[in-house]
C-alpha cells in the first residue's frame, strides 16, 4: 500500500494541518500518528523503499533506511507520542501545532539521504521549535526565543555554505561520512556542534529551553541536540577531536548545574554533560562506543524527557520552579514525585535503571580507546550528575524544607505520559536486550557483571553520602535566587554595554562636528546684503567651474 | 496559579515530618554504603585501569569528586553570581510574574 511507504514526516505534517480543525474535544486523535506512523516504520521498515525527488537538478533522497536511521526513527516517534500526550490538556493550539511539525521535521532529517534535505529540515526544526519557546508569551521568553532563532539559523548557515563546499570539492551530496578535512567539513562540523551544544556554543540550550512552556521544553528537549548527535555519528565518527570536547561537555556544565536556582536551567545544563558522554562515544569510533553513544541519546530522550516533564509538571502547579522557593512539594504530588525518583536513577545510571546500560558502554569504550584521564573525567562526571541531577532536583522540589506550598497532582495525561517514560526506564534498564537489538553495529557487551554493578554503586552512594555530609557540615551551598554569569554574558551584558558606549562616543562626536561646521559657517561672508556684487560674484565664478569643467573632460579624452 | 488544597489536609502529618522517619533512613543509608565499602574487599573487581587497583577506589572517588565539585562551585558563585534581574535591567520592563497558565483559548 503506497500509504505506508510514505516518509514518516508526512503524517506529522498533514497532522499538523488538520488539527486546527478538529473539534476541541477530538484533538486527543493526534495521539494516533506517532502510534501508527511508529508501529507501520517497526513493522514494515523492510518494504520502505528509497525516494527520490529532483529539486532542480539535484536527486534529492528523502528516505534512507538504514539501522542508525531507524532507531532515531523509532527513538523520534516515541518522544512525539509522550510529548503529545503531555500537552494533551494544553488548549494552546501553537503549541501542540508546531509540537507536532517539529517532531515532523526531526524524521525528515534523520532518514535524509542527502545533505539538502538535511539542510532543509535542518531549518525546519530552528523555525518550528522557536514557537514553543514563544508561546510562554514573556517578554523573557520572547526574547529568548529570538536569541535562539538566531543560534538555529546560523547552524543552519553554515550547513549550507558546508554543503555547497562539498558539493564543489567532491561533486557528492551525501549525507554520509565526511572527516574532519577541510573548510567545507570545517563549516559541517561547525554547523553541528552548535546545534550539539559544543562549549562556548551552548548558551541558547541554557537560555532558551527553561523559557519555554511547561510542556514545550519536553518537546525541545528531545529532538534538536539528538538530532545533531546523528548527525555527528553519520559524518564525524572516530573524529579525535570529538572526544576531548565531548569530556569537556561532561565536566564543565556539573559545576553550573549546583549553583543554578532555575531547576529546568539544572536540567538544561544536565543535557549538556549527557550530550559529552555521547560525543565522546562518537569520538572513539569503534563499534561499542558508537553503539554507547547511540543508546545513550535513546535513553536520554526518555529520561531527560521524563525529568523536564516532572518539572514541567510542578511549573504548571506552582508557577516557578525555584529551588529556592520549593520543598515538601512530595505531600501533595506523590505520583510526579515517584516518577521524577526514576528518572533521577535513570540518569545517574543506578544498576536496572536505563541510564546504566548505555553510558557504562561509553565508558568502556574510552578504557578500550586508552584514554585513561579522560576516562577519570568521565567518572567525576558521573559522579557529579547524580549529585546535581539525581539528587538536587526531586530534593530540593519535592523534599528538603516545607514551602508550605500544596499544590494539586499533576493532570491526568500529564501523569499518564510520566508513567510510560518511567516504565521506559526501568524496561530498558533491566532487560537492555530489547535495546541492545536495535543497536546499529554489532557487538556482544555485557552491562551486568559484579564489577560493574558493584562499582557503579559504590561510586553512586559515596556521591550521595558526600551530599548529605556536607548538607550536615552547612557547607553545601544553599539554593538562592540568582543568574549565574555564562558565556552568553558577552552578547547579553558586555557587547550592548560596548555598543551603548560606542553610539554615545559617535553621537558627541556628530554634535562637535556640527558645532564645528556652524562655527566655520558663521566666518563666511554675508554677501545677501549687497545684490549686484552678488550677481558679478555669482557669474565669475560659475565661468570658473565651467572652465574647470571643460578642462577636465578635454584631459578625460586625451587620457 | 498557586491551586491550593483546602486547610482540612494541613493538619496532616507526612511522612517526613517524623524526625524518626528521616532518621530511620538516614540509618539505612550509611549501612548500605558501610556494606559496600566492606565488600570491595571481599568481590574481585576485575581491573582495567591501573587506578582501580586501589582499594575501594570508586567509593573514595565519589565522595571525593563530589566535596570538590561542590567547594568549586561554590567558589564560582563568588565570581560568576549575579542578581536575579541581572539581564532583565537593561532590556525592556520585566514582567514579575511569568503567566504560566497554559492559556485556555
Amino acid at each position: 500500500m503506497w500509504l505506508a511507504e510514505l516518509p514518516p514526516f508526512i503524517p506529522f505534517y498533514a497532522a499538523a494541518l488538520l488539527l486546527p480543525l478538529l473539534p476541541v474535544k477530538a484533538r486527543w486523535l493526534v495521539l494516533f500518528v506517532p502510534v501508527i506512523s511508529g508501529l507501520n516504520l517497526y513493522l514494515n521498515n523492510e518494504s520502505f523503499h528509497a525516494i527520490q525527488v529532483t529539486f532542480m537538478e539535484f536527486e534529492l533522497e528523502l528516505m534512507r533506511i538504514d539501522r542508525l536511521s531507524l532507531m532515531f526513527g523509532y527513538l523520534f516517534h516515541i518522544a512525539a507520542f509522550l510529548a503529545l500526550l503531555f500537552c494533551l490538556h494544553v488548549k494552546d493550539l501553537l503549541q501542540q501545532v508546531s509540537g507536532l511539525v517539529y517532531a515532523g521535521s526531526a524524521l525528515g532529517a534523520c532518514f535524509a539521504g542527502d545533505l539538502i534535505t538535511l539542510f532543509l529540515f535542518w531549518e525546519m526544526l530552528a523555525l518550528t521549535s522557536v514557537w514553543l519557546i514563544w508561546a510562554r508569551r514573556t517578554p523573557q521568553a520572547s526574547s529568548a526565543g529570538l536569541r535562539y532563532l538566531i543560534y538555529q539559523v546560523l547552524s543552519g548557515v553554515l550547513l549550507l555554505a558546508g554543503t555547497a563546499l562539498h558539493y564543489q570539492q567532491t561533486q557528492s551530496l551525501a549525507f554520509d561520512y565526511v572527516g574532519l578535512d577541510g573548510l567545507a567539513s570545517w563549516l559541517l562540523f561547525l554547523a553541528f556542534g552548535i546545534k550539539c551544544a559544543f562549549p562556548f556554543l551552548h548558551t541558547w540550550l541554557t537560555d532558551a529551553y527553561p523559557e519555554a512552556t511547561p510542556t514545550g521544553t519536553v518537546f525541545l528537549s528531545a529532538f534538536t541536540t539528538k538530532m545533531a548527535v546523528f548527525a555527528l555519528a553519520r559524518c564525524f565518527p572516530g573524529t579525535e577531536l570529538l572526544v576531548y570536547i565531548g569530556a569537556a561537555m561532561t565536566c564543565f556544565p556539573i559545576f553550573y548545574a549546583v549553583i543554578e536556582n532555575d531547576l529546568r536551567r539544572v536540567l538544561a545544563y544536565s543535557l549538556i554533560n549527557q550530550l559529552g558522554f555521547m560525543v565522546c562515544g562518537i569520538g572513539i569510533g569503534t563499534a561499542l562506543a558508537l553503539n554507547g553513544a547511540v543508546a545513550h541519546a535513546f535513553n536520554d530522550v526518555i529520561f531527560k524527557g521524563l525529568l523536564f516533564m516532572t518539572m514541567g509538571a510542578v511549573l504548571h502547579r506552582v508557577g516557578h520552579v525555584n529551588g529556592s522557593d520549593l520543598g515538601g512539594l512530595y505531600k501533595t504530588m506523590p505520583k510526579t514525585t515517584w516518577f521524577c525518583i526514576v528518572g533521577a536513577a535513570s540518569i545517574s545510571a543506578f544498576p536496572l535503571f536505563s541510564g546504566f546500560v548505555s553510558k557504562s558502554m561509553v565508558m568502556a569504550a574510552m578504557i578500550e580507546a586508552g584514554h585513561e584521564y579522560l576516562w577519570l573525567m568521565l567518572l567525576f562526571a558521573s559522579a557529579g550528575v547524580f549529585h546535581h541531577a539525581g539528587i538536587k532536583i526531586p530534593f530540593f522540589a519535592f523534599f528538603a524544607h516545607d514551602s508550605g506550598l500544596r499544590p494539586k497532582e499533576a493532570p491526568v495525561n500529564m501523569l499518564a505520559a510520566m508513567f510510560i517514560a518511567s516504565v521506559l526506564c526501568i524496561v530498558i534498564g533491566s532487560y537492555p536486550a530489547i535495546l541492545y537489538s536495535l543497536l546499529p553495529w554489532e557487538h556482544d557487551y555485557q552491562p551486568y557483571d559484579i564489577t560493574h554493578t558493584l562499582t557503579q554503586l559504590q561510586l553512586l552512594f559515596f556521591s550521595a553520602l558526600a551530599f548529605v555530609w556536607l548538607n550536615k557540615q552547612g557547607l553545601y551551598p544553599p539554593e538562592l535566587r540568582s543568574v549565574n554569569l555564562d558565556v552568553d554574558w558577552l552578547y547579553r551584558k558586555a557587547m550592548p554595554a560596548l555598543s551603548a558606549r560606542i553610539a554615545v562616543k559617535l553621537s558627541r562626536l556628530n554634535a562637535q562636528s556640527a558645532e564645528l561646521f556652524s562655527s566655520w559657517y558663521a566666518k563666511l561672508p554675508d554677501n545677501r546684503s549687497s545684490s549686484s556684487y552678488s550677481i558679478t560674484q555669482l557669474t565669475k565664478r560659475m565661468t570658473a567651474v565651467l572652465v574647470l569643467l571643460l578642462f577636465l573632460g578635454f584631459l578625460a579624452r586625451v587620457l | 496559579m498557586k491551586k491550593v488544597t483546602p486547610p482540612d489536609t494541613e493538619d496532616r502529618v507526612y511522612f517526613f515530618d517524623k524526625p524518626e522517619n528521616v532518621r530511620l533512613i538516614l540509618r539505612v543509608f550509611y549501612f548500605l554504603c558501610v556494606v559496600l565499602f566492606i565488600l570491595d574487599f571481599f568481590v574481585h573487581r576485575h581491573i582495567y585501569v591501573y587506578f582501580e587497583s586501589v582499594p575501594t577506589f570508586y567509593a573514595l572517588y565519589g565522595f571525593v569528586a563530589c566535596v570538590v565539585l561542590v567547594l568549586i562551585a561554590k567558589l564560582m558563585r563568588k565570581v560568576l553570581m549575579r542578581n536575579e534581574d541581572y539581564f532583565a535591567e537593561t532590556s525592556h520592563s520585566p514582567s514579575p510574574n511569568p503567566d504560566n497558565k497554559e492559556s485556555e483559548h
